[in-house]
């Protein structure tokens, strides 16, 4: 029972950056229709950048600002310089733009900083705290819970309760008519990009030091569980995104705990399969409502 | 009267099919025009043309005196130029406040926004009782209010209305040319309005504009249109 609980918190944990990185792709899912696959790879290189900063000023929390800043920058140059001029011949052409983008992000980072790892500190205890003799979460992953669950409900609050987010909203939904209601289309899209970029720089920041280590392919594994968790969830829902990634983490956790770790990725696989077969749609997945 | 909006040999298409063949009208402020025609007359093309959702490939749209070339779609209703597109202008995810307020987000004077968008739910109290209903809960009746709705918000100069009374039932139609009717006489709007049903359009309208084929064939007074049954015959088929 002890194991059950420890693995549990651990899925938790794991399953809130799940959430927060699936929530990257919603977002771009709702505002272009495209999956972003270069997500992975973004996401490594603004941790780079992070911890370069980490490095140079001996802060975690200046590196990890940076890394977020940087993201931004990153989704917004994406979407400016890339996937604005590929994007009216189909959305097929930008997914295979985002792949080509994962080889020369991350050949870029193994010329820049050489494919090894690069030692990625945590900025608090990772060793789990004991409560009433059962293991339970360590600080980190406090942080990393609390972080990540702070960055849903900024951004559900930014989509539900300013102006900027209805406009990026209306903007995804119906870009002709809010073109014509005075709604810049365009620049709400470089918006979407940069957000979501962003989210996932800070995805990237927390997930890097829980045993993965920086380099340059350290997102892989993580870009498809996260890919997992926003399908689970319905690529179209970010509260089926957060849901979607808390399930993915405790499932996760429950097979590598009982199963042993070999078998992660395959669970992963099955997951993805069982999910795309039983339900496309996604649990949350507003598929109904878009035939109108 | 000066006219609020005035099109010349305009040219317009989708691709290398042409659409639009040298189309020329004048709408004078303050009045209401009845773009009339079969269906594939070129209608739709035409609204979509004059706010700049497609680019001509010839002539000129002159608005308000000034020449529309180079302005940029979202900035034409800052200038009092809303376009209702047909049948999808509601957003359907968005509930009908929200779509109201994205009908006046773009506008500084927030106060009359809102005061705006009170009068709309006064001239639809359909649309007050729903306000936390998703667009796609609404019926036909209620879509349409709420894209007209939201077009007033930005209290416009000239309103674009494409097939406003479409699977309308006649009550709702009615009313909403009687909505037209009121807007142009107390508050001087000028309304360019598409409709296939001729009967209800020229009920409202100043002016006929009869298009087949991409091309004008005759603009001339609503009332002749409506009395002279050689036009009426050969144009409108009725």
């Amino acid at each position: 029972m002890q194991r059950f609980w420890f693995l549990t918190f651990d899925g938790l944990a794991a399953g809130a950056v799940y959430a927060a990185f699936a929530l990257a792709l919603v977002l771009i899912w709702r505002a272009a229709r495209v999956v972003n696959f270069a997500q992975g790879a973004m996401a490594v290189a603004t941790a780079y950048v992070g911890y370069a900063v980490v490095g140079a000023t001996g802060s975690y929390w200046l590196g990890l600002a940076a890394a977020v800043l940087a993201g931004l920058a990153l989704g917004a140059l994406v979407e400016r310089v890339l996937m604005r001029f590929v994007g009216p011949a189909g959305p097929l052409n930008q997914v295979i733009v985002a792949l080509g983008l994962v080889l020369l992000v991350q050949a870029v980072l193994g010329m820049v900083f050489g494919n090894g790892y690069r030692p990625a500190p945590a900025p608090f205890d990772t060793d789990a705290l004991t409560v009433g003799g059962v293991a339970a979460l360590s600080p980190y992953d406090l942080w990393v819970l609390g972080a990540a669950l702070t960055v849903v409900a900024l951004l559900a609050l930014l989509f539900t309760r300013t102006p900027v987010g209805l406009r990026m909203r209306a903007a995804a939904f119906a870009p002709e008519v809010s073109r014509l209601l005075g709604v810049s289309v365009g620049r709400m899209l470089t918006l979407g990009w940069a957000l979501a970029a962003g989210v996932g720089a800070l995805a990237g920041m927390l997930v890097v030091p829980t045993g993965l280590g920086l380099h340059p392919h350290a997102m892989d594994l993580v870009f498809v569980v996260a890919f997992t968790a926003a399908v689970v969830g319905g690529l179209d829902s970010p509260v089926g995104a957060v849901v979607g990634g808390l399930l993915v983490g405790l499932i996760l956790s429950y097979v590598t705990g009982y199963l042993g770790p070999d078998t992660t990725p395959l669970a992963v696989l099955v997951l993805l399969l069982a999910v795309l077969l039983v339900r496309p749609g996604g649990l949350f997945s507003a598929a109904r409502a878009r035939h109108v | 009267m000066t006219a609020v909006l005035e099109v010349e040999a305009l040219h317009a298409g989708y691709g290398p099919v042409p659409v639009l063949r040298d189309v020329a009208f004048t709408v004078p402020a303050g009045t209401v025009a009845a773009v009339l025609g079969a269906n594939g007359a070129g209608k739709t093309t035409l609204l979509r043309t004059l706010s700049g959702l497609l680019r001509p490939t010839g002539g000129r749209i002159r608005y308000a005196g000034e020449d529309l070339r180079g302005v940029r779609v979202e900035h034409l209703v800052r200038r009092g130029l809303a376009h209702v597109p047909e049948g999808r202008g509601v957003v359907t995810e968005l509930t009908v406040a929200e779509n109201l307020r994205l009908g006046g987000l773009w506008r500084r004077d927030r106060a009359d926004a809102r005061r705006a968008r009170d009068e709309v739910y006064e001239i639809f109290p359909a649309l007050a009782r729903r306000r936390d209903h998703l667009g796609h809960q609404l019926s036909g009746g209620e879509r349409q209010m709420l894209a007209l709705g939201r077009a007033l918000i930005a209290r416009p100069r000239l309103l674009l209305l494409d097939e406003p009374s479409l699977g309308l039932a006649p009550t709702v139609a009615a009313q909403i040319m009687a909505l037209l009717r009121r807007l142009r006489d107390e508050q001087g709007l000028t309304v360019l309005l598409v409709e296939q049903n001729v009967r209800t359009a020229l009920s409202v309208a100043d002016q006929g504009i009869v298009m087949s084929l991409g091309r004008v064939v005759t603009a001339a007074p609503a009332a002749r249109l409506r009395d002279d049954d050689r036009l009426r015959h050969a144009y409108l088929g009725f």
